[in-house]
């Protein structure tokens, strides 16, 4: 291991601290006794058993959960769809305007697509609630399936297909049996992303959220604004640490899987 | 060279003969670009059939068509008496070996092997047993478990062969099947496929741009040259006869010397330098006398000597090169009019021909027969 020089050391401390001070008071201070948010009146985890009483929180997260489940499948199913017709169909007519329009949604402010949404719900008399926000999602986040997918599919071996037909298969079982199950890594993560940004979504579910249909985000950016509570740390906390379980599992477990596949590979070739 | 064919194996030259393949009139245009143009052939059942030629001849379209991943424009295609014309890949008694294998990354090599047999109508019981055989045949069964990625190349190429005779095809298409491997490997598996194509009996026809390969495995062989078929013949016919300048040309090393056919007779006399003595060689086909024509002739039909020989053809010269390639030497000889002449000498003796050196005047001479007068 090579010493790193005083200026990386200043450089990396920085970065960090830059990027995870904040995150480290929200947490410090959810452990907070005083009930008021600024100043430290000693160690407690009371608040996190405040908000396990809190209805309001507790419905807004589920029907958070609930939209994200929905939407981000309905988004990886239309996005796997659009990334085969892009990647697969070769040159049709408009297919480059069609691959531009597809990764527009990625550049448009928020609050565009919000709007737009918005009145579309409101013109064809779509009562707002659940359903609204969970079209939302999936019209936006979409894109972002597409993209991940389209990658993955200009990568792929047409041949594995024709050696599918090949041996008997039609064109779905095809799909099924072989593609499928090779752009699978792929898919579970546009997956995941279209999963993760209906999570954190706030402007667009401002939009198009009925009265009855509060997602997380609109709940505690609505109540911060009427003063920070104990209590929404104590939410943040938690979700910070489901996120930070999540990500860890997730890179460790792929990367033994690279470092098992190298040495098989390796294994084999000798 | 397969067993079947030193015993006479050659159904082409059987009149009664059915053929498993036929292309009649067959043309493949790409746009406004002809692929294959006009071609009609035969391929016999059984056979070990080569189609070879440089990229971009029409090799692999010619056998993606019989594959069903290509439609034919213009003709008919038929197998064992059927009109392949609207016929889908997976409703074909065909099977494809592809360059790059194309073996399915998430299943183990049994479940690659099995994956056609589970989309055939072999009863589920069966299956398991035909696996088994095909994991003998290509001596894999002790790699059944293993995923794609735990195999060497060898062993995938095995694997895409088995997987692509689980079925039992009338007929077995590879594409470049030893591309990928590297050459002691590929020598040693030329074998191992033609052993395999003379147990199973299936028909194969392989695409290469190796002609050692295609010399080596085939039965016959076609050359093809910009979607034309140049010449269809048995390898040592294809090497010893061409019928053209380019397929002598592609097939092995040669010498070419071009002039003007005099005396077409059995043997062609070839003016090809102002006062020397005329060539003779045999005479190929659409020689016209008094046109220009070209003389080819192999390396290792050329001798070479210090001395002035007694022979049918003889040219004096001046050695420019040697290639010493340890097995053989060739010489690189100039002739008084800049005419450059290969001659090859098998190095049957160690340090054998040392007499001969650069700068070295020395004689080339061949008989009658040895070369072809071709037309260009």
């Amino acid at each position: 291991m090579r010493r790193m020089t005083s200026f990386n050391v200043v450089s990396l401390t920085m970065g960090f601290a830059f990027l995870y001070i904040p995150m480290l008071i929200l947490v410090i201070y959810s452990f907070n006794a005083s009930k008021l948010v600024t100043v430290w009146g000693g160690f407690s985890t009371k608040w996190y058993g405040e908000l396990l009483q809190n209805e309001a929180f507790l419905d807004a997260a589920w029907v958070t959960i609930k939209v994200g489940l929905i939407s981000s499948t309905i988004a990886t199913i239309l996005g796997t769809m659009a990334a085969f017709v892009l990647v697969r169909s070769g040159r049709f007519f408009g297919r480059t305007l069609f691959s531009g329009m597809i990764y527009a949604p990625l550049v448009m402010p928020e609050v565009i697509t919000g709007l737009s949404l918005l009145l579309l719900f409101i013109s064809i008399g779509l009562p707002r609630g659940v359903t609204t926000i969970v079209l939302a999602h999936a019209t936006f986040s979409m894109c972002y399936v597409s993209v991940v997918v389209s990658s993955r599919m200009a990568s792929f071996d047409r041949s594995l297909e024709e050696a599918a037909y090949d041996l008997g298969c039609t064109g779905w079982d095809a799909f099924k049996s072989v593609t499928l199950p090779i752009i699978a890594p792929a898919v579970i993560s546009g997956w995941l992303l279209a999963f993760t940004l209906s999570l954190d979504d706030l402007v667009i579910a401002s939009f198009t959220a009925g009265p009855a249909s509060t997602t997380l985000p609109i709940k505690i950016f609505s109540s911060v604004r009427l003063g920070v509570s104990p209590e929404i740390n104590a939410l943040s906390t938690i979700i910070i640490a489901i996120v930070t379980v999540g990500v860890i599992t997730a890179s460790i477990t792929s990367k033994r899987a690279i470092v098992k596949k190298q040495r098989e590979e390796q294994m084999a070739d000798t | 060279m397969p067993s079947d064919y030193a015993s006479g194996f050659a159904p082409w030259e059987d009149a009664d003969a059915t053929p498993l393949i036929s292309f009649d009139g067959v043309t493949k245009r790409f746009g406004g670009f002809t692929a294959i143009d006009n071609i009609d052939l035969q391929i016999y059942p059984k056979e070990f059939f080569a189609l070879l030629g440089p990229s971009g001849c029409g090799k692999t379209t010619l056998m993606r068509m019989l594959g069903g991943f290509e439609d034919v424009t213009e003709g008919r295609i038929t197998i064992d008496g059927l009109n392949m014309a609207g016929i889908p890949a997976n409703k074909r008694a065909v099977n494809m070996m592809f360059q790059s294998y194309a073996l399915f990354p998430h299943l183990s090599v049994a479940d690659n092997i099995a994956f056609g047999l589970k989309r055939s109508d072999m009863p589920k019981s069966e299956i398991q047993g035909r696996v088994d055989e095909m994991l003998r045949l290509v001596q894999l069964q002790k790699f059944a478990k293993r995923k794609p990625h735990q195999i060497s190349g060898g062993q995938r190429q095995r694997v895409a062969l088995a997987r692509a005779l689980a079925k039992a095809p009338k007929l077995l298409l590879l594409d470049e099947p030893l591309g990928a491997l590297d050459k002691k490997l590929r020598q040693e598996t030329q074998f191992e496929l033609m052993d395999i194509q003379e147990k199973t009996g299936t028909t194969f026809v392989i695409v290469t741009h190796d002609q050692e390969e295609a010399m080596t495995v085939a039965s016959r062989i076609a050359v093809m040259d910009n979607g034309l078929l140049k010449q269809v013949d048995t390898p040592d016919r294809v090497y010893e006869s061409p019928n053209s300048v380019y397929v002598a040309d592609f097939i092995g090393d040669v010498n070419i010397i071009t002039g003007t056919a005099s005396e077409v007779l059995e043997n062609t006399q070839l003016i090809w330098a102002e006062g020397a003595t005329p060539i003779t060689g045999m005479t190929g086909s659409r020689v016209v006398q008094g046109e220009p024509a070209s003389f080819v002739i192999r390396p290792e039909k050329v001798s070479i000597s210090k001395d002035e020989p007694q022979a049918a053809n003889k040219v004096e010269g001046k050695v420019i090169d040697i290639a010493y390639l340890g097995n053989m030497s060739t010489y690189h000889v100039a002739l008084a009019n800049g005419v450059i002449v290969k001659s090859q000498t098998a190095n049957n003796r160690r340090i054998a021909r040392r007499d001969i050196t650069w700068e070295d005047p020395v004689w080339l001479s061949w008989t009658d027969t040895a070369g072809l007068v071709l037309r260009d």
